[in-house]
């Protein structure tokens, strides 16, 4: 593991505030305080509105903090936005219709004015990646859910970034297909060595996914406890082992004690 | 929420001052002769001038615009309610009234004129009906089926029959349609009517005010009627404007985000 | 369209002209039958049926198949047509382009700042209350002036029609994607005009293409009205106008010029629609 930065990611006193002076703004985030360790999987986990979306917007710099900082691989977030340091999925794949499966990954490296036959071999490294390449020619709308999230994936992952922000990518699909994508999200995970944040409100997703779980309270939107999870290499037989619904548990515990209003 | 409705009317009330400004400056300063392109302030005294005239003509041609536009809507309407009734109709109907829409329909003007006479009222009032009423009639049946399957389910679930969901669903879902095709056509039924009357007819209409000053090179006068002719325009496109603010008061209740918010979220 | 639908398409059409065909020369039986009124009463049928207000359909079909003296030439009318209709379709092509420049110039000069759309697009809306045809005159002989050909005047009436369909067609188009897909070229650090290229353009295809069929049709409508207002020599809008002089003693040409400019019509609208079919064939279906 190459740690060029011994911090993946910081956010220092992190403050946010929708809508301006007045009796009309919105406290999203209060004081919230995070480090992430390079390749570290760190779920974000909460009730509704407890700005972990927001959260994860802030470090992808397409929000701006109204107080604090948030610094990614040792330089101010909009740097690494500019500097492509980071990949994001969202939760609908957001994929272009007009666009081949090959080409949607191929957007951001068009962008960055890659040549024709780096895209190409790239974008048929990444659909191997997420096994899906016999689909490079084929259009959006022949993919099903599952399949157009991979892709999002894989186009996420396309330039290699050194982190990668998820904003509960599996909330739209079924619970076979996403248990499955779990499973493929983990091998990426372990063979690219990218350093995770993962948004989600599905306690058995946070669990099996991460090595550690922040959970928040909401309104305004603190970190209000982190479970580390030691399960080691997750395998299909985890969901099924008792340690696995301990530390679950203990996640529920500290998600009802936020609900409860501390 | 007043101020910032009237606050909207500030940047087209700009760039109109503006564009007003430079065309009278544009034409002191460039020279620009006044037959092509007169002063705004000289077509102002020239409407002022020859205003009995002018007038006359633009009432004329308004009466024909609009009693054309009324009759276009009615049947565009009725035809269009009727063929969502019997689908079939309508599967077969919608390709060939888009498919005649794309014809230039004012060149049936000179056909109306052999059938109907030309010192009427009547062959020019056909031709604005028909301009008319194909924009009505594919826009409103283009509303009146294209509804979310959902809602026509949740009627069907209440035991609603056709005529219920007819009310309930399709006409409020036309609405937005019908408004939109309002727009287009009170512009064209001007438009219509100027057009047929280039075929000939009585002399005391705007159309033939036009062309019979310009074919005199009287230019004062024909931009004057010019101006009128826009005037009759913008007026029965205000009218469609106010009809669909009255008729749809839900659509701007409210910020204006909110609802935009709520279009987008429908859309998907 | 599929095969099925184009095959039903097919049928509606020749159905609704054999039963127009059927009405036409009904109404013309009826009318002969009873001397100008409606059957049974003495109220007068609201259009004479005799040949020269209403030619037999035959007579129609068969004057587009005869010959014409056009000058010192004599060609078949349907060739005669064709050249008349080439002209105008000509005008009306570069009256669209322009037309499609002009309106999608103004949609990315609206998207781009918001003043500008504010400003312009009621401008713009109002725009086509001004009657074209009232300015037909007066644009052509500008441009005679200017040394252009009257063509290119003609044209100009067709761009000012088509602009419009364009513009505002166009920055719906062009505003249409999801908040989602936005985000995701700004996490690209994309600059605005690669976001214009790479998203917005794309997008706004599905709007822009209903407003190319109104405006191609529009662009023919406007070019027949600029022949028809200022006396060019050429030209569908010439030819309707010659016959509609001659009426009394050749009824069926007004007809059949009349129904040339129908085909033009037409034929403009279904190269658009060929265009859509190509451009958009794997990409999802028209919006809007």
């Amino acid at each position: 593991m190459n740690a060029t930065s011994d911090v993946a990611v910081v956010v220092d006193g992190v403050h946010k505030v929708f809508g301006g002076a007045g009796a009309d703004d919105v406290t999203a985030l209060a004081g919230i305080d995070l480090a992430v360790v390079p390749g570290e999987f760190v779920s974000l986990i909460g009730p509704s509105g407890c700005g972990k979306s927001t959260l994860l917007r802030l470090i992808g710099d397409l929000l701006e903090p109204t107080a604090g900082t948030v610094t990614v691989f040792a330089k101010p977030a909009h740097q690494a936005r500019l500097d492509q340091d980071y990949g994001m999925v969202f939760q609908h794949p957001g994929l272009f219709d007009w666009r081949s499966v090959a080409a949607n990954i191929e957007l951001p490296l068009e962008l960055h004015d890659w040549s024709k036959a780096d895209r190409s071999a790239r974008s048929a490294a990444m659909l191997e990646l997420v096994r899906l390449e016999e689909f490079g020619g084929h259009y959006p709308r022949q993919l099903s859910g599952g399949m157009q999230q991979r892709v999002s994936i894989a186009r996420a992952l396309s330039f290699e970034p050194r982190l990668l922000l998820m904003d509960e990518p599996f909330g739209a699909l079924d619970e076979m297909t996403r248990e499955h994508m779990q499973g493929e999200l983990l091998r990426i995970w372990r063979e690219t060595e990218t350093t995770v944040v993962f948004v989600t409100h599905s306690i058995p997703e946070a669990t099996f996914l991460s090595n550690r779980v922040v959970v928040l309270s909401s309104r305004p939107g603190r970190i209000s406890s982190v479970v580390k999870v030691d399960l080691g290499d997750r395998t299909d037989d985890t969901r099924e082992d008792p340690e696995f619904f301990r530390i679950a548990t203990e996640v529920r515990e500290a998600l009802r004690a936020v609900e409860a209003g501390e | 929420m007043r101020l910032p409705r009237l606050w909207a009317a500030g940047p087209p009330l700009v760039v109109g001052v503006v564009g007003l400004v430079l065309w009278e400056g544009a034409v002191a300063g460039f020279g620009i002769q006044e037959f092509l392109l007169p002063r705004p302030s000289s077509i102002f005294t020239h409407l002022l001038e020859d205003w009995a005239v002018i007038s006359h003509a633009g009432w004329e041609t308004g009466r024909i615009a609009v009693s054309g536009l009324l009759v276009g809507i009615l049947l565009g309407v009725l035809l269009a309610v009727f063929t969502t009734r019997f689908r079939v109709l309508h599967d077969g109907l919608a390709p060939l009234a888009v498919a005649i829409n794309a014809t230039p329909i004012v060149a049936l003007a000179p056909i109306f004129n052999a059938w109907f006479g030309i010192t009427g009222t009547l062959s020019n009032q056909a031709v604005v009906v028909a301009v008319v009423f194909f924009p009505v009639f594919i826009n409103t049946a283009r509303g009146l089926t294209d509804v979310h399957p959902a809602e026509i389910e949740l009627m069907r679930s209440y035991a609603a029959g056709d005529w219920a969901i007819l009310r309930e669903v399709r006409i409020p879902n036309a609405l937005p349609f019908f408004a939109n095709a309002l727009r287009l056509a009170a512009p064209l039924s001007v438009i219509a009517a100027i057009v047929a009357e280039y075929f000939g007819g009585p002399q005391d209409r705007i159309g033939n005010v036009i062309t019979s000053n310009a074919a005199l090179a009287r230019y004062d006068v024909t931009w004057a009627a010019i101006a009128m002719a826009s005037v009759i325009g913008l007026v029965l496109f205000a009218v469609a404007l106010v009809v669909e603010r009255v008729s749809m008061p839900w659509r701007f209740a409210g910020d204006e985000e909110i609802t935009e918010e709520l279009e987008r979220e429908r859309q998907t | 369209m599929t095969t099925k639908r184009m095959l039903r398409t097919a049928v509606t059409v020749t159905v609704a002209v054999v039963i127009l065909v059927a009405l036409w020369e009904g109404y013309k039986w009826v009318g002969d039958q009873t001397g100008g009124t409606w059957p049974g009463t003495t109220v007068d049928l609201p259009v004479t049926s005799n040949d020269i207000t209403m030619p037999h359909v035959g007579d129609i079909a068969g004057e587009l198949f005869d010959d014409i003296r056009a000058g010192r030439q004599t060609m078949p009318m349907t060739l005669y047509l064709a050249k008349k209709a080439a002209v105008t379709f000509l005008e009306a092509t570069i009256g669209f382009t322009l037309g499609v420049v002009v309106g999608m110039g103004l949609a990315v000069l609206m998207l781009r700042w918001r003043f500008a759309e504010r400003g312009l697009l009621p401008w713009i809306n109002v725009s086509q209350t001004v009657p074209l045809i009232a300015l037909a005159p007066i644009v052509v002989t500008w441009a005679r002036l200017q040394g252009y050909p009257d063509m290119f005047g003609i044209a100009l009436i067709s761009t000012y029609l088509t602009f419009f369909p364009v513009a505002v067609s166009g920055l719906r188009g062009l505003q249409s994607p999801d908040v989602d897909h936005v985000e995701l070229m700004r996490s690209y650090a994309a600059p605005w005009w690669a976001t214009l290229v790479k998203l917005r353009l794309p997008a706004a295809r599905a709007y822009l293409f209903p407003a190319f069929k109104l405006a191609a049709t529009l662009s023919v409508v406007g070019a027949i009205v600029g022949e028809i207002s200022i006396g060019t020599k050429t030209g569908l809008g010439r030819a309707i106008l010659d016959f509609a002089q001659r009426y009394a003693v050749w009824p069926e040409r007004l007809y059949a010029s009349v129904i040339a400019a129908a085909a033009l019509g037409l034929f403009v609208f279904g190269l658009v629609n060929g265009a859509e079919w190509l451009v958009m064939r794997r990409s999802r279906q028209v919006a809007g």
